[in-house]
Order: structure tokens, then C-alpha cells, then sequence
């Protein structure tokens, strides 16, 4: 059997590679795709656990947050088109109008 | 009425309001005023705040109601946020009911969302189930998310809706992060579980991790520095009623998300998390009141304002449970007022174009709009934290909660960074009622103010007003909060624990 810990550095490492995309990628949609690998590092991590303490409620947890990214990615991709019809660039350098 | 049904019936009355508002949109012909829908929207917050105030007077206090598996928790806390949101939204609906006549074809739209973010918000500060949490904070941050970009045929609208969602959900990972180590620590997701087991878990790193990654995730939605990066582009780009409602409610929220967190589940960790909340305290009041002192650009600077209030407001946090709870409900609604108050007259001021951004384009708006500029100025003060004004005794229990503590430094600093505030508000200040430079300084546009507006302003500078003079109302419905927060709730209620007044009067 696959000890706990694995998973939950592996998660780890996951969310490290998210949270480090999402700092240095300039392109949004990567810059999402970051967001969502983040994510997904947390359901591993809520489902390892939730094997640990022979808990239910982890796995529960998961759909919700899958759910809720879902929800997320819908408004943010409307968020990136409504962006992209009046800027035409994805590039987030290019994205900085608003400053003093 | 079921158990169920009352817990929730400031989150029903408001979500079945957005989905009619929603309904009805459709059926206006486009191009007829959308203004039945806003006060549609209004009286659904106004039933939504007296279902709030109805809670609050059979909610007994050590006695709160729970619903849905404990999952929900109606307690005296709970209900001042529920009656401090409600208020918020009210006041902003009010403003905004004139603000989106003519130009948008949309803005039921702008009524729903409101109304749905609210919900978000109610639920974040009745949960004490970290899911129900995570939910409530996802309703009112995708509302919030695209209510920043509202104005969507203008650039600078659709850039500040992407720096929101992109920084708000990279926040939520952290938050949600926190909450999966939370139940690696404990086997549970519920703040009373937590509590209990928290203080004799096997694995204090993971439990001090976990703590950690909860303050970062909610340090960005309060936008304490360093978490803070999204703030000034985010209030620039978005309109001034939106920048109002978030700058306020949703921070609202997630300080009382954040002490039931940190106060309830986690005291036992409390030597540990005391320092991160310092740190974060010291960065956002100097980074904020440093930031704000180079802005030009008016909506950038009260955003840096906003973030040195989140640093004073953190403050609050190192006083001793009780005294912390109550300094920081007050301050937080010390400071929805009067933020609310100075947003809705920036709305009055420059209209829905925003044309007049910069302190430049201010300057003489005395002559102009002499009302709405003395209005403003008042708020400026209370930011300050002149005497009469809430803002004064915000800072002044969150301040005397933390010597008390023995955390002079951080008073001290505090203090000094107030000095600093001064400059950059007065500066403000003076631009108004300075003579303009060049005479066709005509950015400001010359509306009437309309009377929903105008009763929205009265309120919100009536409340700072409140609060400066007669403080006792609202501080003995918060120091009836304050005890719900503690770890086991048999502590006997305060001795002040005296019928309240209604907040919608005290804190519009």
C-alpha cells in the first residue's frame, strides 16, 4: 500500500507548481490553468485524508470543490472574453491600463 | 417555523429577491428604466435585515440557533454582520438606483448580483462549518468578480473584473488549502470539532500550517498587505457604488470569518498565529498609508486607504478574545459607514463615465458641488479618525485593546501611521476646496442628486456620525457578539447585554 505521506507531498508539489505558475506564466488562460491545478492539488489532498480518518466528509468536500471551480471557470472565462473582445491580446503585460 | 427555515431567513428572502430580479430583467422591454428592479432589489434587503433583526430578538444569548446538522450557526455575532451587510447593500442599492439610468441596458443584472453577493456574505458569518464557509465565500466572490467589470465595453473595467477573479481564486486555493490540512490536523471540517481537537493534535505543524494558509487565503480577501497587489487596480478600474459595497461588505465578512476561525477553532494556537496577524497588521498599515501618499488618482487612493483600515482593523486581533471580537465588529462597521459614505459621493461626483479621476480634476469641486464636497470631507476626516466621527473610536478601542495587551509597539506604530494617513486625506481635503487652476476643469458633471441617493448619503453620514457621538448602541450589541466566539459557549452573557437598537438605524 501507498503510505499516506506520498500523496500528500505530491499534492504539495502540485500546488507548488501552481502557485509558481500562476506567479511567473503571462499568458491568462496558463495563468488559470494554474489556478485550477491548485485546486485539484487540494482534492488530492482532501481525498488522502479523508482515507487517513476514514472520514466521508473529505471526499464530499471534493465535489464541492469541483462544483465550485466549475462555477468559477465558467465566470472567468467570460471574464477573459469580455476581456479579449476589447483588448485582443491574452497577455497579461499588455493588460495595464490601470495604474496611478 | 421550522428550525431550518428561521436560521435562514435573511439568506432566503434575499436569494429568492435576485432570482426574481433575474426573472423580471428579461420581461422589461430594453431600453425602459430598470428602476423597479432596483427597488424591487431594496425592499428584499430591507425584509432581508428585518428577518435579521426579528433573529436577533429571539436568539438567546450562550443559546444560539443552529440548523442543518450544526452546519449553521445564528448567534448574536452572525446577526450583527447580517444586519451590518444588509445595511451596506441597502445604502448602495439606494445610490445606485439613478447611477445606471440612461447608459446601461444591463443593470438588473447589477440588482441580482448585488443581492446574491450579499447572500454570499450572510452565509460566510452564520457558518460554522468550513464547507458552508467555502461556499458562502464563492457566492459573494464570483458575484463580486463580475460586478468589477460591469462597465464591460470599457478596458479598464474588463482588466479590473480579470485581477479580481485571477488573484481572488488564487487566494480561495490557499484558503481551501488551509481547510484540507485543517481536516488532515483534526478528521474534521466543523469549527467546533476543530476547537476541540485542535489544541491536542498529533501534528502541530500541520495544525500551524493550516492556520497559516486559512490567514493568507482570507488575507487577500480583506486585503491585507502582502496579499494586497489587486486592491488599487481592482477599486480603480471598477465603478465607485461597486468599489463602495466591496471595499466593505465583503471584508466584513471575511473578518468575521476570520475571527470565528481563528478565536474559535484555533485558540490553542493563539502565541502562534498572534505574530502572522502582526506582521500583516504592521505591512498594511505602512504599506497602505506609504502607498497611498504617491496616488494621484482619487478611487486608487482610498483603495490604499482601505488596505492601512485592514492593518488597523488587525490591530483589533491581538487584544484579548473578548475585547478583540468587539473592537474589530465595531471598527468594521465604523468603517463600512463612513468607506461606503465617501464611494457613494465619489458616485455623486463624477458621475457614471468617471471622467474626473485624478486629484487635478477635484480641485475646485467645492465651488461646484458644495454639499457633496463637505459630505466627502467629513468622510475624509472620519478616515482620519477626528473626534465625533466613528472612525475615531474604531481606531481607539481596536488601539487601547492592543496596550492593554501589552503590544505597544504596535500601537505605536499604528499611531504613526494615522499621522501619515493625515497628509494624504487632507490632501484631498484641500484639493476640494482649492480655487482650480485652469477654468475648464468641467469633468465634474452637474447632476441633481436624486433622493434615493440623497437619503443613502444622510444615512451613511449619519451612521459615522452615530457612531462618533453615541458609540454605547452599537458597542452593546457588539460586546453581546463577542462571547459567541468563544471557545465553549456557557460563558454567562456581558452585564451590558441590553436590548440593542436596531442597526439599520445605527449602522446604515
Amino acid at each position: 500500500m501507498v503510505p499516506i505521506a506520498y500523496y500528500l507531498v505530491l499534492a504539495a508539489i502540485l500546488f507548488s507548481i501552481g502557485a509558481g505558475a500562476f506567479l511567473i506564466k503571462r499568458n491568462v488562460i496558463t495563468i488559470f490553468m494554474s489556478i485550477e491545478l491548485m485546486l485539484n492539488a487540494v482534492n488530492l489532498t482532501f481525498v488522502a485524508f479523508a482515507h487517513m480518518w476514514h472520514q466521508i466528509s473529505g471526499q464530499i468536500f471534493v465535489f464541492f470543490v469541483m462544483v465550485v471551480a466549475a462555477a468559477e471557470a465558467a465566470v472567468g472565462l467570460a471574464i477573459i472574453i469580455a476581456l479579449f473582445r476589447v483588448r485582443q491580446t491574452l497577455n497579461v503585460d499588455q493588460v495595464n491600463l490601470l495604474k496611478n | 417555523m421550522s428550525n431550518n427555515l428561521l436560521a435562514l431567513l435573511p439568506e432566503i428572502i434575499l436569494t429568492l429577491t435576485g432570482v426574481l430580479v433575474m426573472l423580471a430583467e428579461p420581461m422589461i422591454a430594453p431600453g425602459k428604466s430598470r428602476k423597479p428592479l432596483g427597488w424591487l432589489a431594496i425592499l428584499g434587503t430591507l425584509a432581508s435585515g428585518f428577518a435579521a433583526f426579528y433573529q436577533l430578538q429571539i436568539v438567546n444569548p450562550g443559546r444560539p440557533i443552529t440548523a442543518f446538522y450544526s452546519t449553521i450557526q445564528v448567534d448574536a455575532f452572525s446577526i450583527f454582520f447580517h444586519l451590518l451587510i444588509a445595511s451596506i447593500v441597502l445604502v448602495t442599492l439606494l445610490a445606485s438606483l439613478d447611477y445606471f439610468e440612461g447608459p446601461v441596458t444591463h443593470a438588473g443584472e447589477y440588482f441580482a448580483l448585488v443581492c446574491f453577493g450579499a447572500t454570499g456574505m450572510m452565509f460566510m458569518t452564520s457558518s460554522v462549518e468550513l464547507l458552508m464557509v467555502f461556499i458562502g465565500l464563492e457566492i459573494s466572490s464570483i458575484s463580486t468578480y463580475i460586478l468589477a467589470g460591469f462597465r464591460k465595453g470599457q478596458a479598464t473595467a474588463s482588466e479590473a473584473s480579470l485581477k479580481y477573479f485571477l488573484l481572488g481564486s488564487f487566494a480561495t486555493a490557499f484558503f481551501l488549502y488551509g481547510i484540507a490540512l485543517c481536516f488532515g490536523a483534526t478528521g474534521s471540517t466543523s469549527i467546533g470539532d476543530i476547537a476541540a481537537k485542535l489544541g491536542t493534535t498529533s501534528t502541530p505543524l500541520l495544525a500551524l500550517l493550516a492556520i497559516a494558509m486559512v490567514v493568507i487565503g482570507l488575507g487577500f480577501k480583506v486585503s491585507a498587505a502582502p496579499f494586497h497587489v489587486w486592491t488599487p487596480d481592482v477599486y480603480q478600474g471598477a465603478p465607485a457604488p461597486v468599489v463602495g459595497l466591496m471595499s466593505t461588505a465583503p471584508k466584513a465578512a471575511a473578518f468575521a470569518v476570520l475571527l470565528r476561525f481563528l478565536f474559535n477553532a484555533a485558540p490553542a494556537y493563539r502565541g502562534h498565529w498572534i505574530i502572522l496577524i502582526e506582521i500583516l497588521a504592521v505591512l498594511s498599515m505602512t504599506v497602505g498609508n506609504l502607498g497611498a501618499l504617491l496616488q494621484r488618482d482619487v478611487k486608487r487612493l482610498l483603495a490604499y486607504s482601505s488596505i492601512a483600515h485592514a492593518g488597523y482593523l488587525l490591530v483589533a486581533f491581538t487584544s484579548i478574545q473578548q475585547d478583540a471580537v468587539s473592537a474589530a465588529c465595531f471598527y468594521t462597521a465604523a468603517y463600512a459607514a463612513m468607506n461606503v459614505g465617501a464611494f457613494l459621493v465619489l458616485t455623486q461626483l463624477s458621475g457614471y463615465d468617471e471622467q474626473a479621476r485624478t486629484l487635478d480634476d477635484f480641485t475646485g469641486a467645492a465651488l461646484k458641488r458644495p454639499v457633496l464636497s463637505a459630505l466627502l470631507g467629513f468622510f475624509l476626516l472620519s478616515l482620519i479618525g477626528i473626534p465625533f466621527t466613528g472612525g475615531f473610536f474604531g481606531k481607539f478601542y481596536a488601539f487601547s485593546g492592543a496596550i492593554h495587551n501589552g503590544h505597544i509597539g504596535l500601537a505605536i506604530i499604528g499611531l504613526a501611521n494615522s499621522g501619515v494617513a493625515c497628509f494624504y486625506y487632507l490632501r484631498l481635503l484641500a484639493a476640494l476646496y482649492t480655487r482650480p487652476v485652469k477654468e475648464d476643469a468641467a469633468l465634474l458633471p452637474t447632476r441633481r442628486i436624486a433622493i434615493p441617493a440623497a437619503i443613502a448619503l444622510t444615512a451613511t453620514a449619519a451612521a459615522t456620525l452615530a457612531l462618533g457621538i453615541v458609540p454605547n448602541h452599537l458597542l452593546n450589541l457588539v460586546q453581546r457578539a463577542a462571547p459567541v466566539t468563544l471557545p465553549s459557549l456557557t460563558v454567562a452573557p456581558p452585564a451590558s447585554a441590553l436590548p440593542p437598537t436596531p442597526a439599520t438605524e445605527v449602522t446604515p
